[in-house]
């Protein structure tokens, strides 16, 4: 009688638009409130969402009230100690509003930050907001969609060529079935009634003959019953899919000598972090190369590039050789975008330095989107810095910058890639 | 009443389903009929702990207009509710006709049969029956109402941008306490006229407004400044309304804007005021009809102790000195009087007689519907609250002069003081002196288009830090500059804020 509506498979999200509104509204201080978590958090946890705080006064709705003072009479309840006339020592704090005002409790606790959940995504998009590679544009106005064609079932329609055969003979045996069951049915019973006939009046008698013939009437209808109709065709069905055309490498190069040490280590790890979640937003699909090198470069996976120990000096160039060969031997041929990042404390062989130059100059950079070099050294720039520093200009894929403490790698970050206008 | 002989019991166990909640529905709607509440028709909806959270967000109306600050509300009912730290409202429950009354899916079965009769049969008599949602509501109309509004504000977002219709809403949503009428009859409203009416409206008040300053030039004659007659005539208290009907800059859009939020608010305006009876009035009945099936044998004893250990929670005072004390609990105190009252008619005591001799031993349901009927906070406290009650709730009194050095405890539950802490509490819920008394007092027509608005201040309360913002956005929307002058009970006027804005209008 009464009348009850499910509501649980209504649209869900009725407020999305809402919070849209209020993400977007207060997006300056949702962008600080990211930008400082980042500071205070391990890279690693980038894939979760945050928890933002804000300031309760800038989003505050105001209304007018009234403010402490003047004269507050107010009944409260639970006496336990007064009677008529009582003194009372004011409270502290917050005890002039005495709740009439509102906000003020009784001890005086005041509005506290309004802290909310940031999903992933919205804390990405506000990460990543004003980022955006460079030469991007570029290669995405370029990008040419390429298609390939996957099975998807079957379909009822379709070209000679692509008939599936034993899908088509299957159907035509299921309606053969179908249609002929009644005549089968009655078939068993004439042959039934044949062979009591036969044995009751003999084989030449009339009743057997008139059965016969039915019998053969039934036959002939069931044999019209055609083999295959146009009705039981199944044709191979294939759709086209869009391939991702954006797929990118990522070459992360570091020196592993006995002069980078765990810390230098783990904020080049950062860094390498940051820039594979931000290519994997761009990109549909991305392979990693990990190449690490002390005296000898070599190609590792990803945890004993940043696991295991080894010591030594430092030929720079050996790296940067291999990559090249990498480069050539998977890489070439114009479908791949190319990016480099290369974390070194900058110490190398005094004169493998012009060596790395000249490799990265004519045979790495024009290939690349993208090459930026790290240097994690608290001190004075080495000679590999020295060296890079006259790449600048020449390239305009080329970027360099000092990190010194874990604390810059978010502004490095952004500095490397910040938005190109041209 | 016609049953059958031996009383089904109805569903026990945790888990609900359309089945038993309507059997449930049936059995309470039985018991209400029998007690006489007359209730609009009930329209249940199921809905999950996330669409609760939209409703809540959305002021508790199934429809509303975009407006950022119901996701800020809906982000901060979400932390509540995943962190535990907040259970979601049981109900909510919509003055409208048919009545809705959303179950959370969550519920166990006790719950949504504790919420039926909350809800559906003491919220939905309540806003039946009470003057004031009589007079304010109109329960036929609310929600075409607000879907017209929604669609309103969507086309003008489309049309002049979304960042303009925000402004202008955040702007309304400061003045919306002030822009109810308090002592004045709303029209009843319909979604048909107001369509139709609307289009006139647009056209019609442009010109009116116009007219108001085209006029101005032909005075130019500024002889008898002593008699400077004043405009409005008298002072207005609705601040929306007459932003509305006399701000000169605004377009027809942003004046039908300001008219919605304005409807809106003075929809919300009785529930605002009669918060201790409603909530009062739909707990007691949830007891009284949940005890009245349980007497005729049709609950379990399960199903009574979850559904009393509901009921304790809400209704639960706290002292003034633990830590959660937060006010009144308008449950507790609603509960405890109804159920005094009924004590007062069945079993007067001497005391009930000398101070309630007018319904002492009366008819219990005859004097509740009187007092549901009649009355708001206000007055409903100071009619029928108890000297009973006041002892039980140990109320004391306190007042806090800023002037002087100490509190002073004005009043307890003692023969001396029950009249005074009765005159206090009622106090209390009066919005009048609870919130500030802001009204527009005059405007330069033949200057500088100023506002001038004055407070009445009370009992020397000043204005809060919010002020200065608040008259931000009246000047917003006035577009010329806002003045705020304060009066004190001497009658002395003091200009306490003053906003200067010279808003040209750029057509296009």
């Amino acid at each position: 009688m009464v009348r009850i509506i499910d509501r649980r498979f209504d649209s869900k999200n009725k407020s999305a638009v809402n919070r849209q509104r209020f993400v977007r509204r207060f997006k300056q201080q949702i962008r600080r409130a990211v930008s400082d978590a980042i500071q205070g958090r391990s890279i690693r946890d980038l894939d979760n969402g945050e928890s933002v705080s804000i300031p309760a006064k800038d989003l505050s709705e105001p209304h007018f009230q009234h403010g402490k003072g003047g004269i507050w009479e107010q009944v409260f309840p639970g006496n336990d100690q007064f009677s008529t006339g009582d003194q009372v020592k004011r409270p502290q704090s917050g005890g002039g509003g005495g709740g009439g005002g509102g906000k003020a409790s009784k001890d005086g606790e005041s509005e506290d930050d309004f802290v909310f959940q940031l999903s992933r995504e919205e804390f990405l998009d506000i990460f990543f907001d004003d980022l955006a590679l460079p030469n991007l544009v570029r290669t995405q106005l370029a990008r040419v969609t390429d298609f390939k064609t996957q099975r998807a079932g079957f379909t009822s329609t379709g070209v000679p060529a692509n008939i599936n055969i034993v899908r088509s003979m299957r159907s035509a045996l299921g309606r053969r079935l179908a249609l002929g069951s009644p005549y089968s049915a009655r078939l068993r019973e004439l042959q039934q009634a044949v062979d009591e006939a036969i044995a009751i009046h003999g084989e030449d008698s009339d009743e057997v003959r008139q059965l016969r013939d039915e019998l053969g009437r039934l036959r002939a209808k069931i044999d019209a019953i055609p083999f295959i109709d146009s009705f039981d065709l199944r044709y191979n069905n294939r759709v086209k899919i869009p391939l991702p055309t954006t797929q990118a490498v990522m070459f992360c190069v570091m020196d592993v000598s006995g002069s980078m040490d765990e810390e230098k280590k783990s904020t080049a790890k950062r860094f390498f972090m940051l820039l594979y979640l931000f290519l994997n937003r761009t990109y549909e699909h991305i392979e990693v190369v990990f190449i690490r090198h002390h005296t000898v470069a070599k190609e590792t996976d990803e945890d004993e590039f940043f696991h295991s120990r080894e010591s030594g000096g430092t030929v720079v160039s050996s790296a940067l050789v291999l990559m090249r060969d990498i480069i050539r031997e998977r890489y070439a041929g114009g479908q791949w975008n190319i990016y480099g990042a290369q974390a070194s404390d900058g110490d190398n062989w005094d004169n493998d330095s012009p060596i790395c130059r000249d490799i990265l100059s004519s045979e790495i950079l024009p290939w690349c989107q993208y090459f930026a070099y790290i240097e994690i050294t608290p001190g004075e720039p080495q000679n590999l810095w020295r060296e890079y520093t006259k790449l600048i200009g020449t390239s305009p894929s080329f970027a360099m910058q000092r990190i010194e403490s874990p604390a810059d790698i978010y502004p490095v970050f952004r500095e490397l890639f910040k938005k190109s206008l041209a | 009443m016609k049953r059958d002989l031996k009383p089904q019991p109805l569903p026990s166990g945790s888990e609900w389903s359309f089945e038993s909640i309507d059997r449930y529905h049936a059995e309470i709607a039985r018991v209400a009929a029998a007690y006489k509440l007359d209730t609009y028709p009930v329209q249940i909806e199921i809905i999950t702990a996330e669409q609760m959270m939209d409703a809540y967000a959305s002021v508790g109306m199934p429809v509303n207009y975009h407006h950022w600050s119901f996701g800020k509300h809906f982000l901060s009912t979400e932390k509540g509710y995943r962190r535990g730290q907040m259970g979601l409202a049981y109900e909510i429950v919509i003055n409208s006709n048919p009545c809705i009354a959303y179950l959370m899916e969550e519920n166990t079965l006790p719950m949504q049969g504790l919420v039926i009769a909350h809800a559906a049969y003491g919220h939905n008599s309540f806003f039946k029956g009470n003057y004031l949602f009589r007079t304010w509501t109109n329960a036929d109309a609310i929600i075409d109402y607000l879907i017209f509004a929604r669609n309103y504000i969507a086309r003008c977002e489309e049309r002049y941008g979304e960042e303009d219709v925000e402004l202008l809403l955040d702007s309304c949503h400061a003045l919306m306490s002030l822009g109810v009428d308090r002592y004045r009859r709303p029209p009843k409203l319909s979604l048909a006229k107001e369509k139709m009416r609307q289009q006139e409206r647009e056209e019609y008040l442009q010109t009116q407004v116009n007219d108001l300053w085209r006029t101005l030039p032909v005075h130019e004659a500024r002889g008898g400044a002593a008699q400077e007659s004043r405009f409005p005539d008298e002072p207005e208290e609705n601040l929306l309304y007459f932003i509305e009907k006399n701000a000169p800059l605004l377009d027809p859009w942003q004046r039908e804007i300001v008219r919605i939020v304005r409807k809106i608010a003075q929809y919300f305006f009785p529930q605002r005021q009669t918060q201790v009876m409603n909530e009062g009035w739909a707990t007691y009945w949830h007891y009284t009809l949940l005890n009245t099936l349980y007497d005729e044998g049709l609950l379990s004893d399960s199903f009574m102790l979850e559904f009393l250990q509901s009921h304790t929670n809400v209704v639960y005072q706290p002292p003034y000195n633990v830590r959660w004390y937060n006010g009144i609990n308008p449950y507790a105190l609603g509960f405890a009087m109804w159920t005094d009252i009924r004590r007062i008619c069945e079993n007067p005591t001497d005391e009930d007689r000398e101070w309630f001799p007018e319904i002492a031993g009366s008819d219990w349901q005859d004097t509740f519907d009187f007092a549901m009927r009649n009355f708001k906070d206000e007055s409903f406290i100071a009619q029928y609250l108890s000297p009973k009650v006041m002892r039980d709730f140990r109320m004391f009194a306190i007042l806090d002069d800023e002037h002087e050095q100490s509190l002073k405890v004005s009043a307890i539950h003692d023969d001396s003081g029950f009249r005074r802490v009765r005159e206090i509490l009622s106090e209390h819920y009066n919005l009048g002196s609870r919130e500030p008394n802001i009204q527009v007092w005059n405007v330069d027509l033949r200057g500088d288009r100023s506002l001038t608005l004055r407070h009445q201040a009370w009992r020397k309360r000043p204005l809060g830090d919010t002020t200065t913002e608040v008259m931000k956005h009246i000047a917003r929307l006035w577009g010329f500059t806002v003045r705020l002058e304060s009066v004190d009970e001497q009658g002395t006027v003091e200009l306490i804020n003053e906003t200067r804005l010279e808003k040209r209008k750029t057509r296009d």
